[in-house]
């Protein structure tokens, strides 16, 4: 009875690939990568873990497209709508449509594992978008969260070379949270050593929630009676809370605080002179560098032999990874007409409040 | 077992005394005193735990006039919803969707003042904060009363209504503003969050002090009058002036102690004031406000027909049905009165946090549960106060808030509160089972 059952969803399955498979072969007219129908026959397959955030849509996906634009490949992609199970299947309808190359934002970076593998093994390369995918067959691509923790710690101690830093640390769970604070440690480590700075509060930040670091930030203050001088927050909304502890105490402007992400509220402070630096990770760049790999693997490129690529460790099995990793910008008043020119933010937006004559881009 | 309770062997065997005036153990002096119990007994946990952060803090902070300022503005916001899930909890019912309610009418109110209200209204203008309150009071009744209705009139249970409704507000909130940050808050309406403007001041907080203190022995001498008009036992007099002088001595030492709380050095030299003068931040409105709600919902809860209504029902709903109470519009009522004050605590955090994030209130409907069961809510249904789950939120912010200074890290500290709720829960069932038993 059960297993009539498992078949008949396995049939039912089998038909929903055939299906998708037909609907591709109807468009480009072809059954296997070394079909001949000439030029645009490499298809690149993209599974998106999510595609309803708002950042994949608007900035990902054209400058992937932009990317695999270098080959003149077909962009084909399917979302699985945060279910790691769904995106396992997401992957194999991506192969049954006739996908060259894969680009797969993971869901969970385990689970997604076996659907990795079995693509590798029917000869389509992998690319693990932005996340990180535990299989050393494949190529990695993302920014270097260890280098948004030291550009963050560096903007922060360049203004504030010594004295009391408190580091509102990112989601106990999240594995980047630990990657920027080891960042943050490379760079203040030898001036904590010396005792130029001193480390008076640390705390991780449930879900990076910024009541939640609100409230660290002023039991921080509490404790040393306002005597600090530095906040290293791991992105922009912990360092929203940070900079609202801060006004409180009407410190707002005198306490140096990092940030990531470019949040366009952020970026307003930034203009204001309220937060130091907020480091960007351009997702434009990030997408086309994908692309383009992606080209290159599905037109029969090894892993080695793509250009710009790095060993990256990884954190869970130690595994040797081939990876592109982007280095972030730090954002702070004296380069904010990078993030207006690249179209991120509109002045409006970025000069709300700031009195004229404080920031170029502003006037 | 019951042997080793301190008022079996502080009393001497088989001779329970009858006569209030001739007690010997703490629990009957209680008695005669008319002392909630329960109460009695977490204000006295509340002080073991401050005076344990008091010493174990590295630089003994924690009963200090500022950190005891802070702990009242972080604790109102929870203790706002809490009283409103007491009354849903004593209704056998459950409330999971607060904290996606909050994100999403926090969104709403976030991108209402920021985005429409300047372009019909004028930026800054001196109606914005209200119409925006209106706005996420009427709002979070709306979806508290549309999620009772489905509670009451359709019989889904409270808790598949509310987890449905947790996942659909957040996603809700989400789609607000695509996950983006709406900051910053009208000026007017971060008053609502506290800070060194949205706080009173020394003066108004002793007006504040005096009128409650006025305000207990008023409720003092109708109470007795009260009860002397229908023949009931009077408390004896020296407990009703012991208790007035507790109450009053309480009230007016708090706001002494947190008026020594002054306004930070920068604040000072932004208003012009002259260096170091000490000018005290008095009560923050945030608390105030939670102490209005606490006020006002002890009222509809003790003294309104609605109230009554709520705790018949929860005692006993066939019987509440049977006895001809409205138990369906009663649920549906409760529901949304609950989204009411969830509108209200969203207002007050996002103008804290001078932003409206959707992921504002995450793992909230948690902390609002734990402190009304804290404070003494029974999951049974019947039982439950206004002032044990405003207490509640207290305990659960004074050891996040300690733990925080003691440099603990946060999952350590979710363990530590999550063995503190099973004990005082624990504490509280045995506590009954021998009271009734």
């Amino acid at each position: 009875m059960r297993k009539r059952r498992v078949w008949a969803l396995l049939g039912l399955f089998v038909l929903v690939l055939a299906a998708c498979g037909d609907d591709d072969e109807g468009g480009g007219g072809t059954t296997g990568a070394t079909g001949g129908g000439g030029d645009g026959d490499i298809t690149i397959g993209v599974s998106w873990n999510n595609y309803n955030e708002e950042r994949w849509a608007k900035w990902d996906e054209p400058a992937i497209k932009e990317g695999i634009g270098t080959c003149g490949a077909e962009y084909i992609s399917a979302d699985a709508g945060s279910s790691a199970e769904q995106q396992l299947s997401d992957v194999e309808n991506l192969i049954s449509q006739g996908a060259d190359a894969l680009l797969i934002l993971a869901q969970d970076t385990e689970a997604v594992v076996p659907a990795v593998q079995s693509a590798l093994e029917q000869g389509i390369p992998v690319v693990a978008y932005d996340r990180l995918i535990e299989d050393p067959g494949a190529l990695y691509v993302s920014f270097d969260n260890v280098e948004v923790g030291r550009l963050q710690a560096q903007a922060v101690f360049e203004q504030v070379p010594e004295g009391n830093y408190v580091f509102i640390k990112g989601n106990a769970a999240d594995p980047n949270a630990d990657f920027l604070r080891t960042g943050q440690q490379e760079v203040l480590q030898e001036a904590l050593d010396s005792g130029a700075i001193v480390n008076v509060g640390e705390s991780y930040t449930d879900n990076w929630d910024p009541a939640v670091a609100q409230t660290n930030m002023e039991q921080f203050l509490t404790e040393n009676n306002n005597d600090v001088q530095a906040v290293v927050a791991s992105n922009d909304g912990t360092a929203s809370g940070v900079v609202a502890a801060l006004e409180a105490q009407g410190l707002a402007g005198e306490v140096a605080v990092s940030g990531q992400d470019g949040d366009l509220a952020a970026l307003n402070r930034v203009a204001l002179g309220t937060q130091t630096v907020s480091v960007w990770k351009d997702a434009r760049l990030l997408g086309v560098a994908a692309g383009e790999a992606a080209c290159q693997l599905a037109e029969g490129t090894a892993l080695e032999e793509i250009p710009d690529t790095l060993i990256f460790t990884t954190p869970v099995n130690s595994y040797d990874m081939t990876s592109i990793l982007l280095t972030p910008q730090a954002i702070t008043k004296d380069n904010l007409d990078v993030v207006v020119d690249a179209g991120w933010i509109s002045t409006d937006e970025l000069c709300q409040g700031v009195p004229a004559g404080t920031v170029e881009v502003c006037g | 077992m019951a042997e080793t309770d301190i008022s079996t062997t502080s009393r001497v065997p088989d001779a329970r005394p009858e006569r209030p005036s001739e007690q010997r153990s703490v629990r009957d002096l209680l008695r005669s005193a008319e002392i909630d119990g329960r109460l009695a007994g977490m204000l006295v946990a509340l002080a073991i735990i401050w005076i344990v952060f008091q010493i174990a803090t590295p630089n003994h902070t924690f009963l200090t006039p500022r950190n005891l300022w802070n702990l009242s503005v972080q604790t109102s916001v929870v203790a706002i919803m809490a009283t409103g899930m007491v009354l849903i909890i004593v209704e056998r019912h459950i409330d999971l969707s607060v904290g996606a309610v909050m994100a999403l009418v926090g969104m709403i109110m976030g991108a209402f003042q920021s985005d429409f209200l300047p372009e019909t209204l004028g930026f800054d203008h001196p109606l914005t904060w209200a119409i925006t309150l209106a706005l996420g009071l009427v709002l979070g009744a709306a979806i508290g009363a549309f999620q009772g209705v489905i509670v009451a009139y359709v019989g889904v249970p409270a808790f598949i209504v509310t987890l449905g409704g947790l996942l659909v507000w957040r996603g809700l909130a989400w789609r607000v503003a695509s996950g983006q940050t709406i900051a910053p808050m009208d000026s007017n309406f971060r008053l609502l969050g506290g800070g060194a403007d949205g706080s009173i001041g020394g003066m108004w907080s002793w007006v504040v002090g005096i009128a409650a203190c006025l305000g207990i022995v008023a409720l003092q001498l109708t109470k007795r009058r009260q009860r002397a008009r229908y023949g009931f036992r009077l408390r004896p007099v020296w407990a009703e002036i012991a208790l007035g002088v507790v109450a009053c001595g309480t009230v007016l030492g708090a706001i002494w102690f947190l008026n020594r709380y002054y306004l930070p050095a920068g604040i000072v030299e932004a208003r012009g004031l002259p260096p170091g003068t000490n000018v005290s931040q008095g009560l923050a409105i945030p608390v105030l406000i939670a102490l209005g709600v606490a006020v006002v919902m002890t009222f509809i809860a003790t003294r309104r027909r609605f109230g009554r209504y709520v705790y018949a029902i929860g005692g006993n709903p066939e019987a509440a049905e049977l006895a001809g109470i409205r138990t369906k519009m009663t649920v549906v009522k409760t529901f949304s009165l609950m989204g009411l004050l969830v509108g209200l605590a969203a207002a007050v955090q996002i103008a804290r946090l001078n932003a409206a994030v959707s992921s504002l209130g995450t793992n909230m409907e948690l902390n609002v549960i734990a402190a009304a069961v804290i404070g003494g809510t029974s999951f049974t249904g019947g039982v439950g106060t206004i002032a044990g789950a405003v207490l509640g939120a207290v305990v659960m912010q004074s050891l996040v808030s300690g733990m925080v200074l003691m440099g603990v890290e946060a999952p350590l500290q979710d363990v530590v509160v999550g063995v503190v709720l099973v004990i005082a829960v624990t504490l509280d069932t045995v506590v009954r089972r021998r009271a009734t038993g």
